[in-house]
């Protein structure tokens, strides 16, 4: 039974699987492509949090004003920090999550790709 | 001041947390192993277990008592605190899962496969957990010691030994539910007094947070202070205070400035600007680094993801994780801001930690309502402080007993614990001066500058060898234990030396990466040879099972 479910999925991924387990040539450059892309993306959201985020103490440092701006007679800087710093973590975090989902699907497919 | 509700409480929780770690026990010995009981929880669970390990006596009682003390510019420890998962989630998560790792040593031998790689690792997990213990000790000290008149060691020593011997005998460990249970009473036990606060506030016409004139004192208070300061009163005299010294001040006389603390409210409401103060900028960037890449270094944080079924699952989880965590971070703001109110002897005496505990009965009156809602919170409390704990100890024992002790035994893991938990202890008994979340925010110091750097590179970068892992551990992590032990056991300093030390990840962190970078170049030829293989398991999709 079980290992009727092997050679079934064996034969159902064909070669490419096995060019990434046996670690040739080209498995290795599909999986460098994977982490490649995913690493990518992780550096790119910690961009969006850095500038988003990092960003504001600088910017309260250089221009002391908008440290004093208020919002609904609340200082923006409490708003900001105390407030929507936690959407935006948890935003930038969905986003991460759907769009590393993707790239694994993406090469899913690409790998369990019928044979020619 | 005593409170007849807030002892039942603590038992209560105490109690409720033992019986369901037995009961949980219980349940995952029928189901042939914990692991497998433990991969059948929703992702939802597991995030719940997750959050309510990570939020300890510094996110409970600290962050509200830092933003009373200091303002604006603290509001970057939640900030952190939440963002460090986000960090985790797109760093590390999914592939640390995948590798099948379940503490920091054991992801040393899987990736780069040495042997005293591994004990290093062991050595910074044992340092971090017990720099991470002793706040939680402290701030059971201070809670029982505030609410019920005790003296400072009995709540540290309490809390001690109930979680030793919990997790000696085996009734805390890795069970999801007492974890989750823990999450939900710690947020109940915030939110429901912060909405009556608000409540209350709004009824007693919403006094101004930040008076023209600096705080004042709504009612005549006599302050007994804790901590040595210097006040300058509004006659421009300045005293010196010394712990014990008891102060009154009238109705409506104004707080005075007190050393070390925003007394004044620019201070206090608008963050620090260029020029005036580069070491207060300095110091931000250097907390909101060490909380950012801290976390995912935490020896707790780590052993809760084995649970995750998979990779995904990982991810899914740890993102629920940060919505849970940034959830709950909005409260303590709203103490610490309330707290400039009814509260601003603790400004004065120094105990701005209490400030958590102390509000309900301070704006509410002594009164049942009162009472019970200071009894909630102290409760939630505990809870923080026992789930914490629990989990570091359970992580830090874990390592002396199959890496220090070298026995996997049941014995074994009995002597590690009491040797795990009595050492944080008596640091605890002896360092009750300082601030809980500072004390926090050093042991993230040194989890940034020395696991963050093995995990995000030995996770994504081919060319890391064992050697340059070791020595960006030994001088990144090297670095900020030196200063740790400087800031805690050092005599004061002032100026750029004392921001360097205080808060050191804005050098350290660049130094461990760069130094691990190099000598892993340096040493090219060491790269282990299976790094191909270990790179596929840790990054292929799930679904291929490679």
């Amino acid at each position: 039974m079980v290992l009727a479910e092997v050679s079934r999925r064996q034969h159902r991924a064909g070669g490419t699987r096995t060019e990434l387990t046996q670690q040739t040539r080209v498995g290795e450059t599909l999986i460098r492509g994977l982490v490649r892309a995913q690493l990518a993306l992780a550096v790119q959201l910690s961009a969006v949090v850095l500038v988003g985020l990092g960003g504001l103490p600088w910017l309260f440092a250089i221009a002391p004003s908008v440290g004093r701006m208020t919002v609904l007679g609340v200082n923006l800087p409490w708003l900001l920090l105390g407030v929507l710093s936690f959407p935006f973590l948890v935003a930038v975090g969905w986003t991460y999550v759907r769009l590393a989902e993707r790239n694994e699907q993406d090469f899913a497919d690409l790998v369990q790709r019928p044979e020619r | 001041m005593s409170n007849d509700f807030v002892v039942p409480a603590i038992v209560a929780v105490t109690l409720v947390t033992v019986a369901i770690g037995f009961y949980g026990l219980r349940l995952a010995r029928t189901t042939s192993d914990f692991l497998v009981a433990s991969r059948v929880v929703s992702p939802t669970w597991n995030a719940a277990a997750i959050g309510g390990e990570y939020l300890s006596a510094a996110s409970f009682l600290g962050v509200a008592g830092l933003i009373l003390k200091y303002g604006v510019d603290v509001l970057w420890y939640p900030v952190g605190f939440a963002a460090g998962y986000l960090a985790l989630l797109l760093f590390v998560a999914a592939p640390l899962r995948r590798s099948g790792a379940f503490t920091l040593p054991d992801f040393c031998e899987l990736r780069l496969g040495s042997r005293r790689l591994r004990t290093l690792a062991t050595a910074f997990v044992i340092f971090i957990g017990w720099l991470y213990l002793v706040p939680q000790l402290q701030g059971a000290g201070l809670t029982l010691a505030t609410l019920a008149g005790s003296p400072y060691p009995v709540g540290a020593l309490v809390v001690a030994v109930v979680v030793t011997a919990n997790v000696a005998l085996g009734g805390m460990r890795a069970v999801t539910f007492v974890q989750a249970f823990q999450y939900w009473l710690k947020l109940t036990a915030l939110a429901v007094p912060a909405i009556f606060l608000a409540l209350h506030w709004q009824a007693d016409g919403r006094p101004e947070v930040t008076p023209p004139d600096g705080p004042i004192f709504r009612t005549a208070t006599t302050v007994v202070v804790e901590h040595r300061a210097v006040l300058t009163l509004p006659d421009g005299q300045s005293r010196e205070v010394r712990p014990g010294d008891e102060l009154t001040f009238a109705a409506g006389e104004p707080v005075p400035e007190v050393s070390g603390v925003a007394t004044r409210a620019s201070d206090w409401l608008l963050p620090s600007t260029a020029g005036s103060d580069d070491r207060g900028l300095f110091a931000t960037y250097s907390l909101i680094l060490a909380t950012f890449l801290g976390t995912m270094g935490l020896p707790h944080v780590l052993v809760r993801f084995y649970t995750n079924p998979d990779g995904a699952a990982a991810r899914r989880t740890t993102l629920v994780v940060l919505a849970l965590v940034g959830g709950f971070y909005l409260l303590p703001t709203i103490y610490g801001v309330l707290g400039r109110i009814y509260t601003p002897k603790l400004l004065v005496s120094g105990q701005t930690d209490a400030v958590v505990v102390l509000l309900p009965e301070a704006a509410l009156g002594a009164g049942t309502t009162g009472r019970l809602l200071a009894a909630l919170v102290a409760a939630g409390a505990f809870a923080a402080f026992l789930s914490t704990s629990s989990g570091l100890l359970t992580s830090v024992a874990g390592v002396i007993s199959t890496d220090v002790l070298g026995r996997g035994s049941v014995r074994g893991f009995r002597i590690a614990t009491v040797i795990a938990g009595g050492v944080p202890l008596i640091l605890a008994l002896n360092v009750s001066g300082l601030d809980v979340s500072q004390v926090v925010g050093l042991a993230f110091a040194v989890a940034a500058s020395s696991f963050c750097p093995l995990l995000v590179l030995g996770i994504w970068w081919r060319g890391l060898t064992d050697a340059g892992a070791a020595a960006g551990i030994l001088v990144g992590g090297g670095a900020a234990v030196t200063a740790v032990l400087i800031t805690v056991l050092g005599p004061p300093l002032t100026g750029w030396p004392a921001t360097l030390t205080a808060q050191p990840a804005a050098w350290t962190v660049p130094l461990a990466f760069t130094v691990m970078v190099a000598v892993s170049l340096a040493t090219r030829r060491r790269a282990p040879a299976d790094t191909g293989r270990t790179m596929l398991r840790l990054h292929a999709p799930d679904s291929l099972r490679l």
